[in-house]
């Protein structure tokens, strides 16, 4: 499979980029790791008339500690780098576990966390922990810089606030609370490794009780996005098995459930209640 | 337009003239001549394809050749000695059998080198998860797993202790 022709460039900079990018020529598409574009552009779903190719950006690669005790990833980090990273097994534990599980040993090898974020797959495995990490996207355009959170970053299937001539920099994780557990739990499609359904809990205790709580949810809408009435179900609860399973089941509140050949919408909701609470359960037993 | 790509390719430096669109597969089967890289799938999922860059596995099928240009880039071809002698891996799966109709070996041993420099003493848990990406059709899985980690036995033993 070959994609329709295409011109290639690889700036050294990122001014450089968002030069290219200000002029705005819809022809004109950014080339990451290329583990989700170029698949798409063999098989012809999309034709570009220029690949801009930010894979050597030195500025956009890197983990590194922020203000306020933040980890800042940038935006052209691969999934190896970040497995790789000592900083994160320790301090992200959720992230490493659900980048571990993302794609396959070689498309981790290529393939970036910001070029993830950018492609917005409905069903993007890390798109759930960042939600529940209540990470922060910084981008970058010619002229203005601005950061913002992942929750309502993505607007519906491959579809984000991206604005015109803008690139996504930086992923950005907060300061988690005192003692707070993350886990990450999918059921997959076994040939495409997709998620059916994917959740990511986040969860810390104070005198006994869920003090704080994020889920986030990929592969059952249109775009990955926040479980709010199951947060709230939970905040100030005990975390009792009972109570885990009564807010993982509003886990699809007000969402239209999507349905393909390999799950309906009510299996699919089904089987995002059941991660969910698989989710709830290992973040509580890993929370302090 | 065509780009200008250097690489070197199993130690030999190697410059083509590319068009943009070329992946990094077709420029080592068909401007190079290293059909060893075998096309399986050609849509990301088989592995098949698998070489090394810059000593990590990727799918050769889904990266650009000018993507790669100035890497370092080892196929199946490049892994034995300069003498032929065959890399521990190599020996490993025909001592083991890992192969039956052999279109997936390349990428498999490839996928294997990766994981085995990272890891010297994989867990079968280990290789399983290093080998996600690559599909036998045969289905010979079992003796493959043992292959990677007869090699990385035979890779360890091979190592002198520091």
């Amino acid at each position: 499979m070959i994609p329709a022709s295409f011109a290639y460039h690889r700036p050294e900079t990122l001014a450089e980029a968002l030069t290219i990018l200000a002029a705005d020529d819809p022809g004109v598409k950014l080339l990451a790791g290329g583990q989700s574009l170029l698949p798409v552009l063999k098989i012809r779903l999309a034709e570009v008339g220029m690949l801009v190719d930010i894979g050597r950006i030195e500025e956009l690669r890197g983990i590194r500690a922020g203000a306020d005790g933040w980890l800042v990833i940038g935006a052209g980090t691969r999934w190896n780098e970040i497995l790789e990273d000592p900083r994160i097994a320790v301090q992200e534990p959720l992230l490493h576990e659900a980048v571990d599980g993302i794609a396959d040993l070689q498309v981790r090898n290529r393939g970036t966390i910001g070029g993830s974020v950018a492609h917005a797959d409905p069903a993007a495995d890390i798109a759930a922990v960042l939600l529940a990490r209540d990470a922060s996207v910084a981008v970058r355009s010619a002229t203005a810089g601005r950061a913002g959170p992942v929750h309502g970053f993505w607007r519906g299937a491959f579809e984000t606030a991206l604005g015109p001539g803008e690139l996504i920099t930086e992923i950005r994780l907060p300061v988690l609370p005192p003692g707070a557990g993350g886990a990450y739990r999918s059921v997959t499609q076994a040939a495409s490794g997709y998620p059916v359904a994917g959740v990511a809990a986040v969860v810390a205790r104070s005198a006994g009780r869920i003090a704080w709580v994020r889920i986030g949810v990929t592969g059952v809408a249109e775009a990955p996005y926040r479980a709010l009435a199951a947060e709230s179900a939970l905040a100030g609860s005990t975390g009792e098995p009972d109570a885990l399973a009564a807010a993982a089941a509003l886990v699809t509140s007000g969402r239209t459930v999507l349905g393909d050949p390999h799950a309906d919408p009510d299996y699919r909701a089904h089987v995002a209640a059941v991660v969910a609470r698989r989710a709830l359960e290992a973040a509580c037993a890993r929370a302090g | 337009m065509s780009h200008e790509v250097s690489l070197v390719v199993n130690g030999v430096p190697r410059t083509c003239a590319v068009e943009p669109r070329r992946m990094l597969a077709d420029l080592l089967r068909s401007d190079l001549g290293l059909t060893g890289t075998n096309v399986g799938c050609d849509t990301t999922q088989c592995g098949a394809c698998t070489v090394l860059v810059d000593g990590r596995a990727v799918k050769s099928c889904t990266v650009l050749a000018v993507q790669a240009d100035g890497s370092d880039v080892t196929t199946i071809e490049g892994l034995a000695g300069p003498d032929r002698t065959l890399h521990p891996l190599q020996e490993a799966f025909i001592a083991c059998h890992g192969l039956q109709c052999g279109f997936c070996t390349p990428g498999m041993i490839l996928a294997a080198a990766d994981l085995v420099a990272r890891d010297p003493d994989p867990s079968d848990a280990a290789i399983r998860h290093a080998l996600e990406g690559n599909i036998c059709r045969c289905t010979g899985y079992t003796p493959i797993v043992d292959a990677v980690r007869a090699g990385a036995a035979a890779m360890r033993a091979g190592t002198p202790e520091a």
